[in-house]
């Protein structure tokens, strides 16, 4: 299946649905959005490419296998929670925030680092479950 | 601090192990070694002086406080003694197996395990909580599973790992039970002042099941009758393993737990009933089993199985002298059934053999290993000046003090005894004695210094030790008996301890085990023929029980598994929607708690269009002659839900469900076109059973709905979270900060299920892949 306006428009498509995931997971905290949704917004995003270009050249534009994704963003979350238990000796998730202020992230803290993990480990398991489905062929 | 370093730098090292092995390849062992052996020393340079003078150090960190769960560790004599005992012979062990298991390409999997089984066994006897002891008594079950099987490729090691995790990890479960029991009717899971409420659990109505449930926890680790079998099956595993694990440290887990737990737990007739005749009936059991073995490692694993029953029996009668015989002789047992481990280990690698009837003379060839088996030997039969013979004669006098039972358990020990002397005559005159045995190699000389250094030192100290205490008595009491002694009685005692006692019943007595022991030695083929004939049914009871339960465990899984499990979707469908239903339907029933909201409110322009989009979409999934369009209705449906978030302001969730719904159109394309035509096969019944279905579950839920809507709204929650989003977790948007803050840990549950899951399509897609190559 290839189609010349599903790649060309997928080109610019890509992305800006990147980007606009990003945007979901940073806004994430104070207005609709988070790591979940944004997730799914990049994997339907890279799922895209993948129909256009088939899954071949979609694994080259990920770099990394979507099955690693997973173990990072589990290791992501897991080490947000630890944080507090291994700096501040407070329990287990206590949030910890920065107090400088950085443009576009407000005062970062350790939830975002969490939802980078939530996010990270559904585009990796969306793109696993794809990307096995579709290589199966 | 440092003591949660001594406890936690054993994991780090243990994940930086396998970067160790690639750098130092055949040195590995030796570096890493240095770690076990910093920390002996730091215990010993640091602590053994402030502790042998009765200090106590505690340290808690705060992990769930609202249950009373902290981090915490603790330290005190008798931690000491065994923190010691793991820290010292685990150099050995790692030295040792860096030459033992050079041969196999998974020695880096060797290092990272017994890594992970030192710190944890570390945190095991350093812990100051029940839950954080509890928490590393398991982590030593895992990493002892992953030692035992450590020759992966081989069936029986594969099933003697098995069973050692489901009958520790059994116990762990009772273990769990118990502790929780214990911290109720204590009042803390804290050791320092559970300690203290000893008066108040064993008048608490809870005792009787606590006691229970725990000594099931330590009797299991400890290999006591009846669970003592899983301790020769787990010979499976590589030499160093038993060594390390199966005589010095996790069996002595069990004896730590009771020791530690003596003060809250002991002095009830039930304590003394259960514990003195569980162990008094383990040492004599594995002391006759052993007697009929041949396979050197076989003899040691029963001879263990019966020192183990001693330690426990002495704990069960729980005198001064007892205690202090118990913690003498913990020391013994460690030092000379680490070195003879290591010795079989040794004549197994050289001569390639372990059944003892086949093996001679080896004597001449390896006169190191020759003395250190002789050494610890001797004090395994307890003569002067060994500490073996201290711990024996206290052994004695604490079993003869003992007034109505005195008789019988002296005998008990003096059989026991002596038979542990017939073996300490068998391990060293088979081996090392008369002409060259026919095995299959033959060895020409000494090993390697990697190999005789554990054995030669460990048997060492055990003399070294004895001498000591002849020399300077009054050091060596405050060092080896007077705190260890403090802790497990719970109040400050003071302990002589002497290598000689003068003439005294005990010194009668221990010629008598010597004299019975050579006896025994003398008439081993009559004794073994006559046991042979009297005992298989003791010796293989409850091994066979743990066969049936385990070969019914099966059975039941795969029955279970074929009625519920059988593959096909629409069936699991049915079960979980039909359970659902069923289950809500009895609390309605049962508890009359249907009800209607009184008024609804008007329902608006665009909520009607988007019922009836979503009514349109399932009209269309149910009459859709092809599945491309049965997808796409089904789509429809889902936006369909997603306007009604969007209506009801539900942003986030709106979002959500849109993109889920995109995702789930494009995976069911990439499914679509491998299925076979669409066709219905569906018989009429059953079309009708999936309609009666559909409609009970349809209804039930809009029954839950609207009970939920009628039920006056619960604020505390909701106005909470609002108040507290900003303020304490600076987040504007609520559901965004109850799903990464307020309950993140549920989050984080959600995220690794769904990590889980994913693992299980990888699998069940790519094992498909693997069949179609086969074919």
């Amino acid at each position: 299946m290839s189609s010349l306006i599903l790649s060309t428009a997928t080109r610019y498509l890509l992305p800006l649905l990147l980007l606009f995931s990003i945007f979901l997971l940073l806004r994430g905290h104070n207005d609709p959005g988070g790591g979940f949704v944004g997730g799914l917004v990049a994997a339907a995003a890279l799922a895209l490419y993948g129909l256009a270009f088939g899954p071949v050249e979609a694994r080259r534009l990920l770099k990394v296998e979507p099955r690693h994704l997973i173990g990072i963003g589990l290791l992501l979350a897991l080490s947000s929670g630890l944080v507090a238990v291994l700096f501040l000796g407070q329990p287990f998730m206590t949030g910890v925030w920065s107090s400088i202020e950085l443009p576009a992230l407000g005062k970062p803290g350790t939830p975002l680092l969490f939802d980078l993990g939530v996010y990270l480990v559904v585009v990796g398991v969306t793109l696993t479950i794809l990307v096995a489905l579709s290589e199966d062929s | 601090m440092d003591i949660v370093a001594i406890v936690l730098s054993g994991f780090v090292l243990a994940f930086l192990s396998p970067a160790v092995y690639a750098a130092a390849r055949q040195w590995t062992g030796w570096l890493l070694a240095l770690l076990p052996a910093t920390i002996t020393l730091y215990l010993g340079l640091v602590y053994l002086q402030p502790v042998s003078v009765g200090e106590v150090f505690a340290i808690t960190y705060p992990w769930v406080a609202s249950l009373d769960v902290s981090f915490s560790f603790y330290l005190d004599g008798l931690s000491l003694t065994f923190a010691l005992i793991i820290s010292g012979i685990g150099v050995f062990i790692l030295i040792y197996a860096s030459h033992y298991l050079a041969k196999y390409r998974q020695i880096n999997h060797f290092y990272l395990y017994i890594l992970l089984f030192m710190a944890s066994m570390l945190g095991v006897v350093l812990a100051g909580n029940l839950i954080t002891l509890f928490l590393f008594w398991e982590l030593t079950s895992l990493s002892s599973y992953l030692l035992i099987g450590f020759h992966y490729n081989k069936e029986a090691s594969r099933a003697a790992a098995l069973q050692a995790l489901l009958v520790t990890g059994a116990g762990g479960l009772a273990l769990l039970a118990g502790f929780i029991l214990l911290g109720m009717a204590g009042g803390s899971f804290e050791l320092v002042t559970l300690l203290e409420q000893g008066e108040l659990v064993r008048g608490h109505s809870f005792y009787g099941p606590l006691l229970l449930l725990v000594l099931l926890g330590a009797f299991t680790k400890s290999a006591q009758f009846p669970f003592h079998f899983w301790l020769p099956g787990a010979m499976e595993a590589p030499t160093p393993v038993s060594a390390y694990l199966h005589s010095a440290t996790m069996v002595k887990a069990g004896i730590y737990l009771l020791a530690r737990l003596s003060p809250v737990l002991a002095g009830t007739t039930a304590w003394s009933t259960a514990v003195i005749g569980v162990g008094a009936l383990t040492m004599l059991l594995g002391a006759l089993i052993a007697l009929q073995q041949t396979d050197l490692k076989r003899i040691l694993a029963y001879s263990t199985v019966s020192a183990l029953g001693t330690l426990v029996m002495l704990l069960g009668i729980g005198s001064k002298t007892a205690v202090e015989a118990a913690m003498i002789f913990l020391v013994v047992h460690s030092l000379y059934k680490g070195t003879l481990f290591l010795v079989a280990g040794i004549i197994d690698h050289q001569t390639g053999t372990r059944d003892v009837t086949q093996m001679g003379g080896l004597g001449r060839l390896m006169p190191i290993t020759a003395t250190a088996t002789l050494l610890a030997g001797l004090s395994m039969a307890g003569l002067p000046p060994l500490l073996g013979f201290l711990s024996k004669e206290l052994l004695y006098e604490a079993t003869l003090a003992l007034g109505d039972y005195a008789l019988w358990l002296t005998g008990a020990v003096l059989l026991a005894n002596g038979i542990m002397v017939a073996v300490a005559l068998t391990l060293f005159t088979r081996p090392f004695m008369g002409r060259l045995g026919d095995t299959p190699r033959q060895p020409q000389r000494e090993t390697t210094v990697s190999l005789w250094l554990g054995p030669l030192l460990l048997a060492g100290l055990g003399l070294l030790l004895g001498l000591l205490v002849g020399i300077f008595p009054y050091l060596m009491s405050n060092l080896l008996a007077v705190p260890q002694v403090t802790a497990v009685l719970g109040q400050p005692v003071s302990v002589k301890l002497a290598l000689w006692h003068g003439f005294t019943p005990m010194l009668a007595l221990s010629g008598l085990t010597l004299l019975l022991g050579g006896a025994i030695y003398w008439q081993q083929a009559r004794l073994v023929d006559w046991l042979n004939r009297v005992d298989p049914a003791a010796r293989l009871g409850p091994q066979r029980l743990y066969q049936w339960s385990l070969a019914g465990l099966y059975g039941l899984a795969q029955w279970q598994t074929a009625v519920l499990q059988n593959g096909r979707l629409r069936i699991y469908l049915l079960i979980i929607l039909s359970s659902g239903a069923a289950l809500s339907g009895y609390i309605f029933w049962n508890s009359h708690a249907l009800a209607l909201p009184g008024n609804l409110p008007p329902v608006r322009f665009f909520e009607a269009a988007a019922a009836v989009v979503i009514l349109a979409g399932v009209a269309g999934v149910m009459t859709q002659r092809s599945r491309l369009g049965a997808v796409a209705s089904l789509g429809v449906v889902g936006y369909g839900v997603g306007l009604i978030y969007i209506l009801f302001g539900a942003p986030d969730l709106a979002m959500t469900q849109f993109a889920i719904e995109t995702l789930v159109v494009i995976l069911f394309m990439l499914v679509l076109y491998r299925l076979p035509h669409f066709a219905v096969l569906a018989t009429w019944p059953v079309r009708a059973r999936d309609a009666a279905v559909s409609l009970t579950v349809g209804g039930m839920f809009t029954l839950l709905v609207l009970t939920v809507a009628a039920l006056p709204p619960q604020l505390r929650l909701k106005t909470y979270f609002i108040e507290n989003s900003l303020l304490v977790a600076k987040g504007r948007n609520v559901v965004n900060v109850i799903l990464v803050d307020f309950r993140g840990l549920d989050t984080m549950g959600e995220i690794t299920v769904l990590a889980i899951a994913a693992i299980g399509v990888y699998a069940l897609l790519k094992l498909r892949l693997d069949d179609r190559k086969k074919e």
